[in-house]
């Protein structure tokens, strides 16, 4: 018997005009192990909610048949686990043993039985902390195994993985990978969404490509699926392995030194660093979580005080954190990692005239980042992607010499990745400079000029971001 | 089965709650300066006592369901008092008592009316609520013509004009957002 | 920042109190006291609370560093009480202009600052002492408050130190875009409530997909549940509920045998 069968399955969300998925014919065996790719937009994470029977009765229509085990979902929701993305966002308590221990409780599970199972499956992810950790002490990657033990300890038949390591760090990603595969047995199915193939692929032993607008355009074993559609799968934004991406180097050596920072610290965040920036350049700060990047990225953006030594604009008046926000933005642009903190208004077009931008500049910025379609838009309703591509447009809106980006291409599509780093280039080659901190090692090959590496300082975890 | 709280009910109902008290939080360090000000002159406080009710009257035209303002308020309440508010525990009997305004005008349109008009009569009977316990509880000592009727009256208007219309323009602007997408507040925007 | 650890000692011998019975204590001794006008009743139980403060653990810094801005709220009392007191009875104090201090507006002024005291102390006291996630444990177990109700609100609860955090960035962006208020209210009112749109809108996807990954583990799967976490309702929270009652009983009656007790109504 099969564990999972989509017949002509389809889903549309209220308010919508489009489906999310559409003629969808899937079968997948107990014990399989597959990679779910497609382009965004491709209704993957619908897939995933509609076999945890998931999605909305209420806010939305479904056609088609979905089973798990021959059941519908709705029933089947004993078997079947389901991991997000995003650890801040599936962490319910504030304790780390009683989150694991939440899933058992709605159960209804024996009150004896629930702390061994949570011991069990702490152990399982490899969690090295008291049960009575604070949740909002964790970093991303830990954050995320305690998230993955409480899916774990409700022992699920069938795993589905949304993303599940697209918000961490390297090597908190590799930790949940690693729990993930020792958790795989012949008798229980995984079904992976993730567009980072490469680590993927030691997870899986079947390839699903959906196609956006509906059905699947490619089944089969990796290797086979990424022979025949790896240059389609790589141009429609995943990230296949070998198809490496070309640097982006700098045409002319670096001008003007743009700012200085000279052994700038901030309290226990960042300790004594020194750096300068010059104009034509990409600098991208590295380091281990804990290390003070995104502190030292505000720093230079002039938006925190430091409580040692000085940020310093040649030719400019006094510490950039002491001038007026306007003054500011004319010479220092950031770009936060969350896009959605800097959009102030209900209308694309809108956030880049909002700091007195000329509107032929505001056409110019938009038609450049491929959001002239957006004009009207929500900034709230963009994808991840246009979301980002529309917050570098922001810090650009008012013509700074210096931009600051804090994890620019973090969870980003290889399509976004490239357009970003065309972008980015483009800037350095006009006589910007450039700075961004950084996780992502293509970041560091195909665009840096210079690589600045902040060390390793006692490991201070701050929930739910990579905060450097 | 229409009145029943979904999962979603009634995490978004606790989040405006936790997220008002965050906004709170950040009033007073914003307006520390002015605060003391506010403090010291309790009748210039009445003219935004209204954003302390726009939780109950929010969640109501959101989750549309028997009990969101009340239970809004309730938590929000217990969120302040966790927070560490000065007022202690006397905010969870004062805050029950100013749900149960915003309660009682939905109740009245029998949960079915979630208008401009309904927002309005939320905000006019939280804001009598909180009214008639300050007069009675914290405002009986002092003069009935001079203070204590401007002063109910100030609130009933702070909280019709805040607190209801405020709302409604905040649903307004929420529902293009997507975020309210699976709630009927949220539906009534145009396909896309 | 927004922080919710309890700032005392735990082990404390009403520290330890079921957390219903500590909140059902506060109320009962702090409620009736708003029933009166008279300077007695709230200096007595004022007296009573920070007598029993050591039981709870709190040291009287934590408490004073947690009640200060009520010190604001009584100086609003004295002003308002100057201006519209109701009753100017008494004997003449001193006369501020056309305002009559008498030694009535003074005794009922004073009265309202020790009551202000006297109502709050408590549930500082009791939220000071109490851990969230056992207030919704007790609340369910012990005062049969509906789970997914009480667990749903906990969950929101976690947030607050990360919209707190989210509050922080968000002011930061707006500065970083070049948004500032200076010293202009009017622009200062417009930029908070562009921040307070922002950290709502986040707040409320989050709410979205915590609601989701909720349900993925069987919040909402209508089975009975099971508590992990035992909250126990035993004699001693019942003796701390009954004392709560008599002590409040005992400081009313203070006020009405010297016949100072003044009722809010009539």
């Amino acid at each position: 018997m099969s564990d999972v069968v989509l017949r002509g399955f389809g889903w549309r969300h209220a308010g919508r005009r489009a489906w999310a998925v559409r003629d969808l014919d899937l079968t997948i065996a107990r014990g399989e192990r597959v990679l779910l790719l497609g382009p965004s937009g491709a209704g993957k994470s619908t897939l995933l909610a509609a076999l945890a029977g998931l999605l909305p009765e209420d806010s939305g229509e479904a056609e088609g048949v979905v089973e798990v085990d021959g059941l519908d979902p709705g029933t089947a929701r004993r078997r079947v686990g389901l991991l997000f993305q995003d650890p801040q966002t599936q962490l319910v308590m504030a304790r780390s043993g009683d989150d694991v221990a939440f899933g058992l409780e709605n159960r209804g599970v024996p009150v004896g039985e629930i702390w061994p199972r949570v011991a069990e499956s702490l152990e399982r992810v490899g969690f090295r902390y008291p049960l009575t950790r604070p949740t909002a002490a964790l970093s991303g990657g830990e954050a995320q195994r305690l998230a993955l033990a409480g899916v774990l300890a409700l022992r699920p038949g069938l795993l589905l993985l949304d993303e599940p390591t697209a918000n961490l760090d390297p090597s908190g990603g590799a930790l949940v990978r690693d729990a993930i595969r020792r958790w795989h047995r012949p008798d229980r199915t995984l079904i992976l969404v993730e567009h980072r193939v490469a680590e993927a692929l030691p997870l899986v032993d079947r390839v699903v490509v959906l196609e956006p607008g509906g059905g699947v355009r490619a089944d089969g074993p990796p290797g086979a699926v990424f022979a025949a559609h790896g240059d389609d799968l790589a141009d429609r934004g995943v990230w296949v392995p070998g198809h490496p991406i070309a640097p982006r180097r700098a045409v002319s050596p670096p001008g003007d030194v743009l700012v200085r920072v000279r052994d700038v610290a901030v309290d226990h965040r960042l300790p004594p660093v020194a750096a300068t920036v010059r104009s034509g350049e990409v600098l991208a700060v590295t380091g281990p979580n804990g290390a003070g990047k995104s502190t030292l990225a505000l720093a230079l953006g002039g938006l925190l005080a430091p409580t040692a030594g000085r940020v310093e604009f040649p030719g400019e008046p006094g510490p950039p954190h002491r001038w007026r926000a306007g003054a500011l933005a004319r010479r220092v642009g950031s770009v936060f990692q969350n896009p959605e903190h800097q959009f102030v208004t209900s209308r694309v077009a809108d956030e880049l005239a909002v700091a007195g931008t000329a509107p032929s500049t505001v056409d110019g910025l938009l038609e450049r980042l491929r959001l002239s379609h957006l004009a009207n838009a929500n900034p709230y309703t963009l994808s991840g992607g246009e979301a980002r591509r529309l917050s570098v447009a922001t810090a650009l809106a008012t013509a700074p010499h210096l931009l600051v980006l804090d994890e620019p291409t973090f969870g980003q599509d290889r399509r976004t990745w490239i357009e970003l780093a065309d972008l980015l280039a483009g800037l350095r080659d006009e006589g910007r400079g450039v700075v961004a901190v950084t996780h992502d090692e293509a970041f560091v090959s195909v665009l840096a000029d210079r690589v600045q590496a902040l060390p390793s300082v006692r490991s201070r975890a701050v929930a739910g971001r990579l905060d450097g | 089965m229409k009145y029943r709280w979904r999962t979603i009910d009634i995490v978004i109902a606790s989040i405006i709650a936790a997220t008002f008290g965050v906004i709170f939080w950040a009033w007073n360090l914003v307006w520390s300066a002015t605060e003391g000000a506010f403090a010291f002159f309790p009748p210039a406080q009445t003219l935004l006592y209204g954003v302390w009710l726009i939780p109950a009257v929010l969640a109501g035209l959101i989750i549309r369901k028997p009990g969101a303002a009340l239970f809004t308020e309730a938590v929000a309440a217990t969120i302040s008092a966790l927070l560490g508010a000065a007022w202690g525990a006397t905010v969870i009997p004062q805050g029950l008592v100013q749900g149960l305004g915003a309660e009682l005008a939905f109740a009245l349109l029998l949960y079915r009316s979630w208008r401009l008009p309904a927002a309005l009569l939320a905000g006019l009977l939280t804001g009598v609520s909180a009214a008639v316990f300050d007069f009675f509880v914290w405002n009986a000592a002092y003069a009935l013509w001079s203070y204590r009727i401007p002063y109910a009256l100030l609130t009933v208007a702070s909280s019709t004009v805040i607190a209801g219309a405020g709302s409604w323009a905040l649903v307004r602007a929420l529902a293009p957002t997507g975020v309210l997408d699976r709630f009927g507040a949220g539906r009534e925007r145009q396909l896309v | 920042m927004v922080a919710l650890e309890p700032v005392a000692d735990p082990a404390a011998p009403l520290a330890r109190r079921n957390p219903v019975a500590k909140l059902g204590a506060a109320l009962l001794f702090a409620l009736p006291l708003i029933a009166t006008l008279d300077p007695l009743t709230p200096a007595v139980a004022l007296a009573v609370e920070l007598a029993l403060l050591p039981l709870f653990g709190v040291r009287y810094r934590v408490l004073a560093r947690r009640a200060w801005p009520l010190v604001l709220a009584a100086g609003g009392v004295v002003v308002t009480m100057v201006l519209f007191a109701a009753d100017r009875s008494g004997t003449l104090l001193v006369a501020l202009g056309p305002f009559d201090i008498t030694t009535g507006v003074a005794l009922t002024a004073l009265a309202l600052m020790l009551r202000i005291f006297a109502v709050a102390l408590p549930g500082i006291i009791v939220f000071a002492t109490t851990d969230p996630t056992d207030l919704a444990d007790a609340l369910v177990q012990n005062a049969r408050a509906p789970a997914r109700f009480a667990i749903g609100a906990l969950a929101a609860v976690r947030l607050l130190p990360l919209l707190g955090q989210e509050w922080q960035m968000l002011t930061l962006a707006r500065r970083a875009r070049g948004i500032d208020a200076g010293r202009n209210p009017v622009a200062k009112l417009r930029l908070f409530a562009s921040t307070a749109f922002g950290l709502l809108v986040g707040a409320l996807r989050r709410g979205g997909r915590l609601a989701v990954a909720m349900d993925a583990r069987g919040f909402d799967s209508g089975a009975p549940r099971t508590f992990a976490r035992q909250q126990r309702f035993g004699p001693a929270d019942a003796a701390l509920l009954a004392g709560a009652a008599a002590l409040s009983a005992a400081t009313l009656s203070a006020g009405i045998a010297t016949g100072l007790f003044t009722p809010i109504i009539g």
